[in-house]
């Protein structure tokens, strides 16, 4: 079925090579340019995300002080405080999270894993990249208007994030370009995911199965289903939103508001409407975020344990797994809301079920490396400490997914620890994972190892610093989206927490200058890359460093074997490429 | 490499522990009928999860540094179904195990009405304040109109002059009960959605705007409990705190006479 297929596809696709420093590098249709392009932009969002947290943990640290580059006067003010809030949550998970482990790595690799020339789309893919460009320009655009960026939290609830200007500073044409951008960035995030499943389903070279491809491939995929079923919700809910607030509908604005003794005209809408549409897209949208992390991780323990992945399988089983019951979850943020508590019990049974194949894939990261032969080369580094990180952030969701404890623990700095262990750590540690590991492919060159090894170094011990704290504050009651603890007495005794964590972030983003120096240093004077610098057996490492534009040559591969022979008893070397004819064990 | 390795996620693994072991920062104690299931509850996800933690943890720093880089190859397996089916199984167990036994803390919070009698209190957040209104002797709360809210002249629930049971409705800006009686909150909202929570009930609820939401408990122990706003609101919502204030019954009787007459 793939062969016929995969041939009339790759036809399909065939273009003449590009021409041209605009066609090559600017409106580039080429899968690996645009996965550069995402790439540099989560790089950009991530600074810009990172700055905006070393500001909220120098408020939080030290309410009184005033930081250089801050507007006005004075300490900084609470609603600066929560805009920065807003904004750093809104770039993370969005242009960060969303963008380079899917649009990145996704776009650059998937086609080569599987043998294609290229996405199944080529103008559509360039089309996904600069849509999403011009979203988070217009998320920048929010801090400059009047009133600034919006305040609300990046869950935006209405009606705060409904009631415009009147609901405080940034609440005006900030909210407004706010979801704008949002829009903007979900369908380019829809074109993205359209393209992504119609390239695994119909670009697969010969040999090159479902069950042959590199657990890589079966995240993006998995996750670009996610994406495809998720974010037409949000889409929907933002383009409401903004009906309520311009155009005198009442989707989310209940009857009988007063705010600031002004009365509110509209009626008849229901604040939990938004919280609906809004996590029916944001549950699976945090499986976005940290599936493509997952597969990196598999990928990467495989090859530099040399040992094939433990039960590839029950992987693939429990990365749909998470993908369907992703779906089914969304109600454990609404615990709290008011909602019926009859479908609080039913979610968090479905919401405690998600850790069975998560437990799967840990033990199974675990079984990878038991008996291998293992490297500790800097892509491993990382992949290691997504496991700890991933064990440490997933395991507080087993508190959060049960209504009972949620009674206490909600909206307290439990749930802020649980999901920067698991989003803002471990799924960046995916992403540094993947950068070390595919800069030789991408660029033609590799990093530097004693660089990239002490930016692990000082950034794994510095998260667990700034990040575990968070769970003992929780516990004592410290509600989340304070801008400092000056207006409740029992968080007195918490401010010793604040300054420690504050001090551990400043380090540990001052660090981040490391990996960036690193990467746009070796990008042009970094040691030259052989074809397979890892000794990888995936087909991204049959091909030159960079790859030709269409990859393989015009000749296709032709697959025998799954994605991680490692150690094959009796083989020449300690792997065997996908597309050799070496007998194996495992054809 | 692989030594430091492993000795960096046994030492993180062993001072986290340790804070979460030593209670350094922590619940305080509960004061309602919740308290007594909620922390045992929280104790057994705590000591489940956390023997999980460890053990993952170390097993992850063992394997990586007894399996680090040696002459020998690496064994030749796609992996090993009965222990697949084994620790799926356990994880499955386990997991639905704790979600069920704390199901009746939830049961006994949400799907229990108040019992009869129960103390009935109104408490209503706004940008950037709380208001708790008291019925009264009549029991009754008089009906409000978004039209009359203004605080400036001291009507911030703008409570409906010709509605006779609205006359002896008490307004205050603290919430105070009396120990040992059951009480029943009911959190409504003028503006954005607000949040009223006290650690020492083991309790938490939205107000919502549009929604009667309700909680109801008995608190055991005379005190004052701190109330702190616990959804965003907006720039002061890290500034809207109020207080639970439990009486004895005397003093709470007291309390209302007084509060009435200013």
């Amino acid at each position: 079925m793939s062969h016929a297929a995969g041939q009339a596809g790759q036809e399909a696709v065939h273009h003449q090579a590009p021409t041209g420093f605009i066609r090559k590098y600017i409106f580039s249709m080429d899968h690996k340019v645009i996965g550069i392009q995402y790439w540099f932009l989560a790089l950009v969002a991530v600074f810009v995300g990172m700055a905006l947290s070393l500001y909220m943990r120098l408020r939080l640290a030290w309410p009184n002080a005033h930081f250089p580059l801050m507007a006005g006067e004075g300490p900084m003010t609470p609603e600066t405080y929560l805009s920065l809030l807003t904004m750093h949550g809104t770039i993370m998970v969005f242009f960060v999270l969303t963008t380079a482990p899917q649009g990145g790595f996704g776009n650059s690799f998937l086609p080569i894993q599987i043998g294609a020339a290229d996405m199944a789309f080529p103008f559509l893919n360039m089309m996904s990249f600069w849509v999403t460009l011009v979203a988070f320009a217009v998320m920048i655009a929010a801090f400059f208007v009047t009133g600034g960026a919006p305040l609300g939290g990046w869950t935006a609830y209405p009606p705060l994030s409904a009631l415009g200007e009147i609901g405080g500073p940034g609440q005006g044409m900030g909210m407004n370009l706010w979801i704008t951008s949002i829009a903007i960035f979900c369908i380019g995030a829809l074109l993205g995911a359209l393209n992504f499943i119609a390239t695994t389903i119909d670009l697969r070279t010969k040999g090159m199965t479902f069950m042959r491809m590199p657990l890589t491939c079966w995240t993006w995929f998995i996750t670009a289903i996610l994406g495809l079923l998720a974010f037409g919700v949000l889409l929907a809910g933002g383009v409401l939103l903004l009906m309520d607030r311009v155009a005198g509908t009442s989707f989310f604005i209940p009857g009988g508001l007063v705010v600031s003794e002004q009365l509110i005209s509209h009626k008849g809408g229901s604040p939990l409407l938004w919280q609906h549409l809004f996590w029916f897209f944001g549950h699976p949208e945090v499986y976005i975020a940290i599936l493509p992390g997952m597969g990196v991780t598999s990928q990467i323990l495989s090859t530099f344990a040399r040992k094939p992945i433990f039960g590839y399988k029950a992987m693939v089983y429990a990365i749909s797994g998470i993908g369907v019951l992703g779906f089914l979850v969304w109600g454990h943020h609404m615990f709290i809301s008011g909602m019926s508590p009859y479908s609080a019990i039913a979610f968090s049974v479905l919401t405690l079920s998600i850790g069975v194949p998560s437990a799967i894939k840990t033990f199974n990261w675990i079984g990878t490396m038991w008996k291998g032969n293992i490297r500790f080369d800097s892509p491993m580094l990382y992949a290691i400490g997504f496991v700890s990180l991933f064990v440490s952030g997933g395991l507080s969701g087993i508190f959060l997914g049960q209504p009972a404890l949620d009674l206490y623990l909600h909206d307290t700095y439990f749930v802020v620890a649980h999901f920067h262990l698991v989003m803002g750590v471990a799924a960046i540690f995916g992403m540094f994972a993947g950068t070390v590991y595919w800069f030789p492919k991408m660029f033609g060159r590799m990093m530097s190892e004693g660089w990239s090894k002490l930016h692990f170094w000082i950034t794994f011990l510095g998260v667990y610093a700034i990040f575990m704290p968070m769970h003992y504050i929780g516990i004592a009651g410290h509600p989340r989206r304070y801008a400092d603890t000056t207006g409740v007495d029992f968080l007195q005794a918490m401010q010793p927490v604040h300054v420690f964590m504050s001090i551990a972030a400043m380090i540990v983003i001052g660090a981040q200058i490391i990996f960036v120096l690193n990467v746009f240093w070796c990008m042009f004077r970094g040691k030259k890359a052989s074809v397979n610098p890892w000794e990888c057996t995936t087909l991204e490492w049959t091909v030159p460093s960079p790859p030709p534009h269409d990859n393989f040559g015009g000749k296709f591969p032709v697959v025998y074997h799954g994605p991680y022979e490692y150690s094959v008893p009796g083989a020449a070397k300690d792997y065997i490429m996908q597309d050799s004819t070496e007998k194996g064990a495992h054809a | 490499m692989a030594l430091l390795l492993a000795l960096a996620i046994t030492g993180i693994t062993l001072v986290s522990t340790y804070f979460f072991a030593a209670k350094t920062w922590w619940l305080p104690p509960y004061i309602s009928e919740y308290g007594d299931a909620y922390d045992k509850q929280f104790m057994l996800t705590l000591t489940i999860c956390g023997v999980i933690f460890v053990a993952a943890q170390l097993a992850l720093a063992y394997t990586v540094f007894r399996y680090r880089r040696h002459s020998g190859q690496s064994e030749y397996s796609h992996g090993n179904n009965k222990l697949e089916a084994l620790w799926t199984s356990a994880a499955a167990v386990l997991f639905l195990g704790i979600v069920i036994a704390g199901t009746h803390i939830w049961t006994q919070a949400h799907l229990e009405a108040a019992p009869v009698g129960a103390l009935q209190i109104e408490m209503w957040g706004q940008q950037f304040t709380w208001y708790v209104r008291y019925p009264g002797a009549d029991r009754q709360f008089g009906r409000t109109k978004p039209e009359l809210m203004k605080e400036s002249t001291g009507q911030p629930l703008g409570i409906d002059p010709d509605d006779p049971s609205g006359k002896d409705d008490l307004v205050m800006p603290i919430m105070a009960i009396p120990v040992n009686r059951p009480v029943e909150v009911i959190l409504r909202s003028k503006d954005v959605i607000h949040n009223f929570y006290v650690r020492e009930l083991r309790l938490k609820q939205d107000a919502v705007p549009g929604l009667e939401n309700r909680l109801h408990f008995t608190a055991s122990q005379i005190g004052r409990y701190e109330i702190p706003c616990a959804e965003l609101c907006g720039l002061g919502h890290y500034q809207m705190r109020t207080f639970l204030q439990v009486m004895s019954e005397p003093d709470y009787e007291k309390w209302l006479v007084d509060s009435a007459v200013q």
